[in-house]
């Protein structure tokens, strides 16, 4: 069975690799797929993995409408706090777009 | 001792009496709720005619039957043949389905990270238990634990090191977390002492845990 895949949308935020970005600070009812440690994070963006259907409509039977799906690299230390390892080491994330903005500094 | 005394009994029953025989396919354990919802919801899928008893069981034996050999076949052919790799890097989905008879279709995608000198990656879903199964089967049950799934990302390092992997800080750990349509495979380094090796001869290298992320593919002996 295959639930119902996506149309095109105008995409809201649009960025490209090496983009600095922020998490939306967000707790919305319901399914999605961005994990809470990284919400509010600051992060950078990696590539552009491609386009799918948004799984926070797909898992209550909606029409998911494509969203761009982007590979985001944070710093543990800027998740955490504080991290007890070398600052080279990353935490990378698939991110949907609706859920990153423009970090300014 | 009233145990004992009733066990005691039982042994010299005489063995033509009316003994369960049903007991013998009772669960090992309690059915936990998600063990009824399970029921529930396949009894449901059948009765609806959306899939049949047969269709399931295949699934499930398709599935049982996906190992770590897969695995093994693709990263041994990507140390030894370098096209290969490039095209694995870039299109792992299409190198699985046509040029390792993997059948990828409804199957989430698949990508392929490289193990580097300067660069290891180590796979996780924090959210549940994403993994790519239709190339490699069920994950280990740890994978599934929230002790490795919250660790991993806290500490990951600390997490290796109890997998017996102690890296250098020279060294990136990167911690993906598969958190939404890619699945992803670690491609391990090559161990020393094996250049020149052929692919049937290195299989054996790989580990499972190598293409998690957790150990670094098997020196050899």
């Amino acid at each position: 069975m295959r639930l119902p895949t996506g149309e095109s949308i105008a995409l809201p935020n649009s960025f490209q690799p090496g983009d600095k970005i922020v998490v939306r600070n967000d707790i919305p009812d319901g399914h999605c797929r961005t994990p809470h440690y990284l919400r509010g994070r600051k992060g950078e963006v990696v590539s552009i993995l491609g386009d799918y259907p948004n799984p926070e409509k797909l898992a209550y039977y909606q029409k998911g409408e494509l969203r761009r799906l982007y590979e985001v690299k944070f710093s543990p230390a800027d998740v955490w706090g504080s991290y007890n390892g070398p600052a080279k080491d990353s935490i990378v994330a698939d991110i949907y777009d609706h859920w990153l903005e423009p970090s300014h500094g | 001792m009233a145990n004992t005394h009733d066990h005691h009994d039982h042994v010299h029953h005489d063995h033509d009496h009316d003994h369960d025989h049903s007991l013998t396919f009772q669960p090992d354990h309690p059915d936990t709720d998600y063990d009824f919802m399970e029921m529930a919801i396949r009894e449901l899928i059948i009765e609806k005619g959306l899939l049949t008893a047969k269709q399931i069981q295949e699934q499930i034996e398709a599935m049982d039957g996906r190992t770590v050999e897969k695995g093994q076949e693709l990263i041994a052919r990507a140390w030894t043949d370098p096209d290969f790799k490039a095209r694995l890097k870039a299109d792992a989905m299409n190198v699985l389905k046509d040029e390792m008879g993997i059948d990828m279709e409804h199957q989430p995608e698949v990508m392929v990270v490289e193990n580097t000198p300067g660069v290891h990656n180590v796979i996780v879903c924090t959210l549940c238990s994403c993994y790519p199964r239709s190339v490699l089967g069920v994950p280990p049950a740890w994978y599934k634990k929230k002790a490795y799934r919250s660790r991993v990302v806290v500490e990951p390092r600390v997490v290796l090191r109890e997998f017996g992997t102690d890296l250098p800080d020279n060294v990136e750990v990167r911690v993906h977390d598969s958190t939404a349509d890619l699945r992803y495979i670690v491609l391990p380094m090559q161990p020393e002492g094996t250049e020149g090796w052929d692919a049937e001869r290195l299989k054996p290298l790989v580990t499972r845990d190598s293409l998690i992320g957790v150990a670094p593919a098997r020196s050899p002996a």
